[in-house]
């Protein structure tokens, strides 16, 4: 067992600013919000996704703007590499996304491959105006040429490092924190 | 998941779980205007029919399609079969060819096992004899979820010529892993008696059983395997064993009427039976390809392409 215990990156209230502040920035790139729809990376993404859409509203007022939940496995790269078949998690886009400005929505930003998975799926539902990508964390090591457009905090990491973001939704409490990975990582 | 899918009795009720579940995405895929995932790229699935099908047959092809694998479908009549090649000759220069699963059906029950011991390739069994037939179970699964919160005590009769069946094999043995109780309902001529072994309770009294059914699941008389006479008439059987509107009556308002194809209208289901809303014998057709889905991706999802060298890139995220 590593003695070393989860550095906090970021907490409650700082997960909770970010949100508010990227909320402005997506409306202020986009003039407004009658144009933006976000699509959340499940897992996780997701539930960033509807806290933006939440924000949105707050600050714009009605009407709301359409949130989705996107899962990239059957986009993966690397299927067939692994000794199981990734689990499969719900897909859920109740709208049209052609034309719109698309808002993707991450919670970690690392190697890129999620994202490159992310927009082939996209595509497959519409041709957006634009898609643009919103994260809580960029933690570097990109393998592809993906840059995201708004960013809660960049965290400088070694490859071996594991970032954790826990949202409320899904893990009871607002926060990122990074993980040593213990030992063999196999 | 295992490598191959040769019968329900290999799986787990959690194998099973984990197939509906991911059939539930399948679905969804299936509703899209582009149904199709590039999940399976460069997988090649070959379709190995020794007996004649149209549903099955196809429901693989568009799945496989749907995962963007390239599809072979072989079928042995105008091929090196019919010039009397063996079902290990075959099968081998199948896999030469760089199959990574093989589709099979086959009249000799056993023949998929048989044929998983000779191939590296995945083998998924479309049917054997009169062994099991497991992907119309799992689809029949699926389908009974979407009507029914849980398997655990649903009361399921499968009737007719259960003797010729395997869908009443992998079924019955399928619904009573999920904790469902069956009851096997037909003439003593084609109920076997070592049907009491797959922990089904018999009847043949199908109006004995109507009343308290969740599902109604009507077997196919499959005239074609009947090498004796079983019963004295199509019109006798039709009378004592057909699904008919005044037996449907019988049923609990909640049940549902299912058939896995071809049906023989008139004979155990009545035309107008098969019409009705509560039949959901299209629902099984559709839920076939997300089910068939899901297990060739969980089956071919699980492992490279043959001479593959990624490892390096298994470690990742």
């Amino acid at each position: 067992m590593s003695a070393v215990g989860p550095t906090f990156l970021l907490d409650a209230g700082e997960v909770r600013r970010s949100v508010t502040r990227i909320a402005h920035e997506i409306l202020e790139r986009n003039k407004g919000a009658s144009d933006v729809v976000l699509v959340g990376v499940a897992a996780r993404g997701d539930d960033l996704a509807r806290r933006l859409a939440g924000e949105i509203e707050r600050i714009e007022g009605p009407p709301a703007v359409p949130v989705g939940t996107l899962d990239i496995t059957f986009y993966r790269d690397d299927i067939g590499l692994r000794a199981e078949a990734p689990e499969v998690h719900e897909t859920q886009i109740p709208f049209d996304i052609s034309g719109r400005a698309v808002v993707l929505v991450d919670d970690v930003l690392f190697t890129g491959r999620t994202i490159r998975a992310a927009m082939d799926a996209l595509v497959d539902f519409g041709r957006p105006r634009s898609i643009q990508l919103a994260v809580l964390v960029d933690r570097g090591h990109r393998e592809l040429p993906i840059r995201p457009d708004y960013v809660g905090k960049n965290v400088p990491t070694r490859p071996d490092e594991e970032v954790a973001v826990r949202l409320v939704e899904t893990d009871g409490e607002d926060a990122v924190v990074m993980l040593q990975r213990e030992g063999n990582p196999a | 998941m295992n490598k191959h899918l040769l019968s329900i009795s290999q799986l787990t009720s959690g194998d099973i779980t984990r197939i509906l579940d991911t059939a539930e995405s399948f679905r969804e895929v299936g509703s899209r205007v582009i149904k199709k995932v590039p999940a399976l790229r460069g997988r090649t699935v070959v379709n190995l029919f020794y007996e004649n099908s149209t549903r099955t047959r196809i429901s693989f092809e568009l799945a496989a399609k749907r995962l963007s694998a390239d599809v072979i479908n072989f079928s042995t009549t105008g091929s090196s079969v019919a010039k009397g090649e063996s079902l290990k000759d075959t099968a081998l220069t199948l896999e030469a060819m760089g199959a990574d699963a093989i589709v099979i059906r086959h009249s000799s029950s056993g023949a998929p096992y048989t044929l998983s011991q000779w191939v590296d390739a995945s083998v998924l069994n479309a049917g054997d004899g009169t062994h099991e037939h497991p992907t119309q179970a799992l689809l029949d699964l699926f389908t009974i979820r979407e009507h029914f919160p849980a398997f655990d005590g649903l009361n399921v009769a499968i009737a007719g010529d259960v003797r010729h069946s395997r869908v009443a094999r992998s079924l019955c043995l399928a619904v009573t892993k999920m904790g469902g109780n069956v009851t096997l309902v037909g003439p003593p001529t084609l109920v076997p008696p070592e049907a009491v072994g797959w922990g089904a309770a018999i009847s043949h009294e199908l109006d004995d059983v109507l009343p308290k059914l969740d599902v109604c699941y009507m077997l196919r008389v499959q005239r074609e395997r009947q090498r004796l006479q079983f019963f004295p008439s199509v019109r006798e059987y039709a009378r004592l064993y057909g699904l008919s509107r005044s037996r449907v009556e019988a049923l609990p308002e909640h049940a549902i009427v299912m058939h896995p194809g071809p049906m023989n209208r008139g004979v155990e289901i009545a035309s107008d039976v098969a019409d009705l809303p509560r039949a959901v014998i299209t629902d099984q057709v559709t839920n076939g390809i997300a089910v068939r889905m899901s297990l060739l991706y969980l089956i071919l999802g699980a492992e490279g392409p043959r001479g593959d060298a990624a490892e390096a890139e298994v470690q990742r995220a």
